[in-house]
C-alpha cells in the first residue's frame, strides 16, 4: 500500500474517529447564554382558569383565521392542537381528580434547535433573544420541526403556498410598545410579559412563598439548555403530564454541532483528504495506463 | 470507440419501458394535484411526522442505494482494483439517476421550493446545518456523476450524433475533459463521503424523539459504513440483472473478490453497533422483543447473513448466493436508514405515520422514471462491458490483486 494511499484511508478513518468519539475538547461548543435584554413569558398553570382569552387575542393580533374544531361539529375556534394556523393554545390535563391548564406556544429556547438546523436562517434568534421566522428565506424543508423537542413549529399543510408558523412572542407588537396578545388578554396574569432575570427571580418566589401549591422546579429554567418561556406547575402535577417532556440541561444543537464542527472546522479535513484523493487516484491512473500500455 | 465499452442496442419500447412509462404517468398526475393543493391532502405527512417517504425512501434510502458510484470508485481508483473498470459506468450511470432522482424528490418535497435558489447562495448559509452540508454535497455530486458519466456520451457522438453542431462540440469537448477528470474523480469519492455520513448526522439533533436504539453519536459513521455495503450491493444486484436482461457474459468472478471488502465493513458495521449499544447500556433494548426490537434483530440479521455467507469461498463464487446476499444488504440498509428516519422516529405518543397511496405512487413513479432512463442511455451509450470479461480480469489481474482463482 502506498503511502498517499493510506494517507487517505487514515484520513477518512480519523475523520470517522473524531467525528465520533474524543472530540477534542478545544473544538467543544460553549453553552449559550441568553443576551443580556433577553426577554421571555412566565405561565403560571396554577392561576389559569382556561378561559381562552389568550387564544382569541392571539389570533387577532396576528390575524390568524379560525379553526373549526374537529369533536364539536360547528365549533367556531376550537383548535386540537397548535398548527399551521394557531400559535397559542391552551389544554386541559385531567388525571384523577387532578385537574390542570397548559399554554402552549413557541417556549424562544437559548440555545434552540429550529435556529441550528435551518439551512439559511430563516429562524434566528433576535437581540432579545426572541426567535424570529423570515418566511422570504424558507424552503419549507420542514427540518425546524423535526428537530424540535417541543414540537412547536408547525406547517400549513392544505395550501399550495405554505408557511411555517409559530408564535413569535409579538415581536410586532413589542417594537410598538405594546404587550404580547395573548399577556394583554389574560384576565388572571395566569401569563406575563418581562425580562428574563426578572421572570426567573419571580418564578422562584412563587414557589419559595407558597411551596404547598407549586411543583418544586420551574421548567425551562435549564431544561434543553433553557427557554425564555418559563413555566410554573401545581403542586404533584410534574411538567411531563403537562406536555412538557423532561430533556435534560443539554442544549440539542450541541451534540450534532460540536461533531459537525469537529470534522468540518475550517474545511481542513475535507481539504486534505481531497489532495490526497487527487493524489492517489492520479498515481494510481499513470501506473495503470503504463500497465494496460504493457499488456499489449 | 475507443473503450470496451459498448451500446447494447435493441429496440428502445420494450414491455418494460412502456409498464415504467404507464407508472410515471399517474405519478405525473399526481404531481401536477399535489402542486395545486399542497402537501395535505395528497400525503400522509403531518405536523408531528413532517418527513415521509419522500425524503426516507427517495432520498435518504435511495442515494444510498445509489452509492454503487461511489463504492466501485473507492475500490477502482483509490485502492487501484483496476480490474474492475468496466463496472465503472454501470455503476456511475446508476449513481447519476439515482442523485438525480433525489434531487428531484426534494423539490416535490420542498413546501416553498420557489426559494430554494436561495441555498447555494453562500451569504445566506448557517454553517451549523448538517441538511445545508448535505443539499450543498448532493447538488454538487449530481454535477460530479454526469461529469464522469459523460465521456460515454461523447464518445458515441463523436461518431454519430444527432446534430453536426453536436458531434462538433464533442470532439471540443473531449481533450478538455480527460484533463479536468482526476480532480473530478476525487470529488467524486470525497463528496459522498462527506454526504453520506451526514444524512446519519442530520438524526443527531432528534435526541429525545428517536428510539435508543437508533439515536447514537455514531449515526455519521453507520450510515457512511451502510451506504458503502448498500452501494455495493446495488451494483452486484444491477449487474447481474443486466448481465441476464442483455445476456452479457456473468461477472461473478470478477465482483467475488470485491465481496471479500463488503464483509469486512460489515462486519466493522456490525461490531460498532453492538459495542455502541453495549458502551452505553442499552443492549437490553433489543431483548424486549416488542416492535423496536423485532425491526432491529431484522436489521441484524440482514446484515450478519451474508457477511457470514460471503466469507466462504464456495459462496461468493457462487451466483446465485452473492445475488441474495446483495439483496439482503439492500434490504438491511433499506431497514436501518428507515427505522433511523420514520419507524423508530417518535415525536410524540398516539401519532402515526403510513405513506398514502398516492405517495407511494410518487416514489414508484420515480424508480420506473429510473429503469427507463437507464433502458435508454444502455441501448444508446457505451456504457455496460461488451467485451468478453474473462480476458480482461487477467490482463488486469497483476494492476491490482492477483487474479481470482478459477
Ligand atoms: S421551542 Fe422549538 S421552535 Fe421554539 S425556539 Fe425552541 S426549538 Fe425553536
Ligand atoms: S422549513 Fe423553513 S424554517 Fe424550517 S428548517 Fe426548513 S427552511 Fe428553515
Ligand atoms: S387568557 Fe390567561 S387565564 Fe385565560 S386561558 Fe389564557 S392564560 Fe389562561
Amino acid at each position: 500500500m502506498s503511502v498517499t494511499r493510506r494517507t487517505v484511508l487514515k484520513g477518512m478513518a480519523a475523520a470517522a474517529a473524531t467525528s465520533v468519539t474524543g472530540v477534542p475538547k478545544a473544538l467543544a461548543r460553549e453553552r449559550k447564554k441568553p443576551p443580556a435584554d433577553a426577554v421571555g413569558m412566565l405561565y403560571d398553570a396554577t392561576r389559569c382558569i382556561g378561559c381562552k382569552a389568550c387564544m382569541v387575542k392571539c389570533k387577532e393580533v396576528n390575524h390568524l383565521p379560525p379553526e373549526p374544531g374537529t369533536k364539536v361539529e360547528g365549533m367556531y375556534d376550537a383548535p386540537d392542537d397548535l398548527s399551521g394556523y394557531t400559535k397559542n393554545v391552551i389544554k386541559l390535563y385531567r388525571e384523577g381528580d387532578k385537574v390542570s391548564y397548559m399554554k402552549a406556544q413557541c417556549m424562544h429556547c437559548v440555545d434552540p434547535a429550529c435556529v441550528s438546523v435551518c439551512m439559511i436562517s430563516a429562524f434566528r434568534k433576535d437581540k432579545q433573544g426572541i426567535v424570529t421566522y423570515d418566511p422570504a428565506q424558507c424552503v419549507g424543508c420542514r427540518y425546524c420541526m423535526m428537530a424540535c423537542p417541543f414540537n412547536i413549529p408547525k406547517y400549513q399543510w392544505d395550501v399550495a403556498f405554505p408557511k411555517i408558523v409559530k408564535c413569535e412572542l409579538c415581536r410586532h407588537r413589542l417594537a410598538e410598545g405594546k404587550l404580547p396578545g395573548c399577556v394583554e388578554a389574560c384576565p388572571r396574569e395566569a401569563v406575563i410579559f418581562g425580562r428574563l432575570e426578572d421572570l426567573k427571580a419571580d418564578a422562584k418566589r412563587r414557589i419559595a412563598a407558597e411551596p404547598g401549591r407549586y411543583y418544586p422546579k420551574v421548567y425551562g429554567e435549564t431544561d434543553g439548555g433553557g427557554t425564555q418561556v418559563l413555566y410554573l406547575s401545581a403542586a404533584g402535577i410534574p411538567f411531563e403530564k403537562l406536555g412538557l417532556p423532561d430533556i435534560g440541561d443539554q442544549p440539542l444543537p450541541e451534540l450534532s454541532e460540536t461533531l459537525q464542527h469537529a470534522v468540518y472546522q475550517g474545511f481542513v479535513a475535507p481539504i486534505v483528504l481531497y489532495g490526497a484523493l487527487g493524489i492517489v487516484i492520479y498515481r494510481n491512473r499513470k501506473r495503470q495506463s503504463g500497465e494496460e500500455e504493457g499488456d499489449k | 470507440m475507443n473503450s470496451h465499452f459498448r451500446p447494447v442496442g435493441g429496440p428502445i419500447l420494450t414491455k418494460t419501458f412502456l409498464v415504467s412509462a404507464a407508472v410515471f404517468a399517474v405519478s405525473a398526475a399526481i404531481l401536477v394535484w399535489r402542486f395545486i393543493v399542497g402537501l395535505g391532502p395528497t400525503t400522509a405527512m403531518s405536523d408531528l411526522y413532517p418527513w415521509g417517504i419522500w425524503i426516507t425512501y427517495d432520498v435518504v434510502v435511495g442515494t444510498a442505494l445509489a452509492c454503487g458510484g461511489y463504492a466501485v470508485a473507492l475500490l477502482c481508483y483509490v485502492l487501484n482494483k483496476g480490474k474492475y473498470h468496466h463496472l465503472i459506468r454501470p455503476a456511475i450511470l446508476t449513481s447519476a439517476l439515482g442523485y438525480t432522482l433525489a434531487g428531484v424528490s426534494v423539490i416535490i418535497d420542498l413546501g416553498r421550493y420557489w426559494n430554494v435558489w436561495k441555498v447555494p447562495l453562500l451569504w445566506n448559509w448557517n454553517r451549523n446545518s448538517i441538511l445545508l452540508e448535505v443539499a450543498i454535497c448532493i447538488m454538487s455530486y449530481v454535477v460530479v456523476l454526469w461529469i464522469e458519466l459523460s465521456p460515454a456520451f461523447i464518445e458515441k457522438w463523436e461518431e454519430d450524433a444527432p446534430w453536426q453542431w453536436l458531434r462538433n462540440l464533442s470532439i471540443r469537448i473531449h481533450p478538455w475533459l480527460n484533463k479536468i477528470l482526476i480532480p473530478i474523480l476525487a470529488l467524486g469519492i470525497l463528496l459522498p463521503t462527506m454526504h453520506q455520513s451526514s444524512l446519519g448526522s442530520m438524526m443527531l439533533i432528534a435526541m429525545h424523539k428517536l428510539h435508543k436504539l437508533w439515536h447514537t453519536p455514531f449515526l455519521p459513521l453507520l450510515f457512511l459504513l451502510s451506504c458503502i455495503v448498500m452501494g455495493y450491493a446495488a451494483v452486484v444486484f444491477e449487474t447481474a440483472l443486466a448481465d441476464s436482461v442483455f445476456k452479457l457474459p456473468r461477472e461473478t468472478k470478477l465482483l467475488a473478490p470485491l465481496s471479500v471488502a463488503m464483509v469486512i465493513v460489515l462486519f466493522a458495521y456490525l461490531a460498532v453497533r453492538i459495542a455502541d449499544l453495549a458502551y452505553r447500556g442499552r443492549l437490553g433494548l433489543i431483548f424486549r422483543f416488542d416492535f423496536y426490537s423485532f425491526m432491529f434483530l431484522l436489521e441484524m440479521a440482514l446484515f450478519l447473513t451474508p457477511a457470514v455467507l460471503l466469507l466462504f469461498r464456495r459462496f461468493r463464487y457462487n451466483p446465485g448466493v452473492e445475488f441474495v446476499c446483495a439483496m439482503m444488504m439492500m434490504a438491511g440498509g433499506l431497514l436501518y436508514r428507515f427505522d433511523a428516519f420514520l419507524v423508530g422516529f417518535k415525536p410524540a405518543p398516539g401519532w402515526n405515520y403510513f405513506p398514502s397511496v398516492p405517495e407511494m405512487f410518487v416514489t414508484f413513479g420515480l424508480v420506473a422514471f429510473e429503469v427507463m432512463a437507464y433502458l435508454f442511455i444502455v441501448k444508446t451509450f457505451p456504457i455496460l462491458g461488451g467485451a468478453p470479461h474473462a480476458a480482461a480480469g487477467t490482463a488486469h489481474g497483476v494492476a491490482g490483486v492477483p487474479a481470482p482463482g478459477r
